[in-house]
């Protein structure tokens, strides 16, 4: 059988000189700037550079207004763009301790050394449409109050409970162990928590709140709190060959997520907190809490607990986080199938002819008795 | 000349300069395009030069760490620009720096040269790299203010005498 192959690439190209004219819209309206997407939208650039796996805000608000705003879609072209770009190589671990705090929160100590700064948040706001945003033109700002910082250390409230021995510790690996990457090596089972970790920075913010949510549930419970959310500026520093020492690339916004757990101890080793942990680009709160209630949730088998829920399953979570692998597999059911189709149709066919052979005797039978 | 040098030393540059020069190549990096351009334009003497490695745009990983202190892992790419130049005096400068501005990795990379010779050094360290690193810790300081100003003050309520 042959089948067309070939035709609609008039269509396309009308089609997206259409899809032009409607990512444009109203001409009426001032076309919107990449620079106001990057300033006035930045939780949406943090997505799309957290999903995209590229910090890069100028790039992301690029992508956004290419992709009218569909986040996934835009979070698609920065990875299709990163995939043009040599690798200059790999950072030196990110030092969140040096972090220059703009928000610092703690669910689980009240007073505590730097104290908790709340920085720019949507928490107590009352979720009101604030229509004086709609008015045209500029709204009068509230001058931002200035208050004299502290100058002591702010430390992970992790830290804290560490000193104490309260909280399970963090391991450092050998000097020459090999940190897993997913953008080098394709995803494999049993995958580690540098590969989960990485997976779960870059995965769906989406799925991996209902994952979390899912936890908190009751289904794969693990009793968290959150220890401690801090955001702002971590510099990059990055060791170049060439030069023979590390040189500071610049900085970027994270948001780091300590979510505190019930206990793990054994006979070996006393009862301490267990802990998940979420690190985010941009400010990204609610991916980074959900990051640390499923990095916690995946560590079930360290801990020697039972897994019974969907969260804990490394392999159904990891697989189905990446939301541009997704879109992919989910959209190419939209692409021409005609081929297959063809011979679904055959089939059925075939089968309603033996279906309906085989009862015809049947229907006859029935017939008569009436 | 038989006799033998020891390998090190003649070359090599001590702990204290390369932080030094770790400690201006950031500040070049952290400064704005307009800002850094305007240094540039406005720096008398430039020298000639040649491009050692033009501006490359490329990928680092940035890593974190497990829980903050532990094993690291990869978080995600960081987009960066790197540029080599020699002066004809021999001085190379080079540049590492977030973003995707050529120009600037340019203007940084002609910086970080200048900043190595002799006869250039007070200037740049004095007209350049000064009035950045002050703009560079007022923007952190005002940031520290403002965030200082949310800082919850807990107030505990007396109940009874004592």
């Amino acid at each position: 059988m042959y089948v067309a192959v070939k035709g609609g690439e008039k269509a396309i190209r009308n089609a997206h000189k259409l899809l032009a004219k409607r990512r444009r819209g109203d001409t009426d309206v001032p076309a919107l700037g990449i620079d106001q997407i990057a300033e006035q939208l930045s939780i949406s650039v943090a997505r799309v550079m957290a999903e995209g796996s590229l910090y890069d805000e100028s790039l992301a608000a690029l992508a956004i207004k290419q992709a009218r705003g569909d986040l996934i879609e835009a979070a698609f072209l920065i990875r299709a763009y990163r995939t043009t770009l040599p690798r200059f190589g790999y950072s030196l671990p990110l030092d969140t301790a040096k972090m220059l705090i703009e928000r610092r929160i703690s669910a689980t100590y009240k007073d505590l050394p730097g104290g908790q700064l709340l920085g720019p948040t949507f928490d107590y706001t009352h979720r009101l449409l604030d229509f004086k945003l709609a008015a045209d033109g500029e709204v009068d700002l509230e001058e931002v109050s200035m208050s004299e910082p502290e100058t002591g250390p702010v430390p992970r409230v992790t830290e804290l409970l560490g000193d104490e021995g309260l909280m399970d510790a963090d391991v450092l690996p050998e000097d020459d162990a090999v940190v897993g990457d997913l953008t080098r090596e394709p995803l494999g089972f049993p995958a580690d928590r540098d590969l989960r970790l990485q997976n779960l920075a870059r995965g769906d913010e989406g799925f991996l709140l209902a994952l979390g949510y899912s936890s908190q549930r009751g289904y794969g419970r693990n009793h968290p709190f959150t220890g401690e959310i801090r955001f702002g500026a971590v510099e990059v520093e990055f060791f170049a060959e060439e030069l023979g020492f590390a040189v500071t690339l610049g900085t970027i916004k994270l948001t780091e997520c300590q979510m505190v757990n019930q206990f793990a101890g054994s006979a070996k080793s006393s009862p301490k907190f267990t802990r998940g942990y979420g690190l985010v680009f941009g400010q990204s709160e609610r991916k980074a809490m959900a990051m640390s209630l499923v990095d916690r949730a995946l560590r079930w088998e360290e801990f020697g607990e039972e897994c019974t829920a969907p969260v804990q399953d490394t392999e159904f979570v990891l697989s189905h986080s990446d939301n541009i692998q997704a879109t992919g597999f989910v959209e190419h059911l939209k692409l021409p199938h005609y081929v297959d189709f063809q011979a679904e149709l055959e089939l059925i066919r075939t089968l309603r002819e033996e279906w309906f052979n085989a009862h015809a005797g049947e229907e006859e039978i029935q017939e008569a008795a009436q | 000349m038989s006799k033998e040098q020891p390998y090190q030393d003649l070359n090599m540059p001590s702990d204290e300069a390369i932080a030094n020069r770790q400690k201006s190549m950031a500040i070049l990096a952290a400064a704005p395009v307009e800002t850094l351009t305007r240094a540039f334009e406005n720096y008398a003497d430039i020298p000639a030069h040649d491009i050692v490695r033009a501006p490359e745009i490329g990928l680092v990983m940035a890593r974190g760490r497990m829980g903050g202190t532990g094993a690291p892992f990869n978080l995600g790419e960081v987009s960066v620009t790197r540029c080599v130049i020699r002066l004809k005096t021999g001085e190379a400068g080079s540049s590492y720096i977030m973003g995707r501005d050529k120009k600037k990795a340019l203007q940084a990379a002609i910086f970080d040269a200048l900043w190595q010779n002799p006869a250039h050094h007070e200037t740049i360290e004095t007209t350049v790299l000064a009035p950045l690193a002050a703009a560079q810790e007022e923007e952190r300081q005002n940031v520290r203010a403002e965030t200082a100003a949310t800082k919850v003050d807990f107030f505990t309520m007396v109940r009874g005498e004592d």
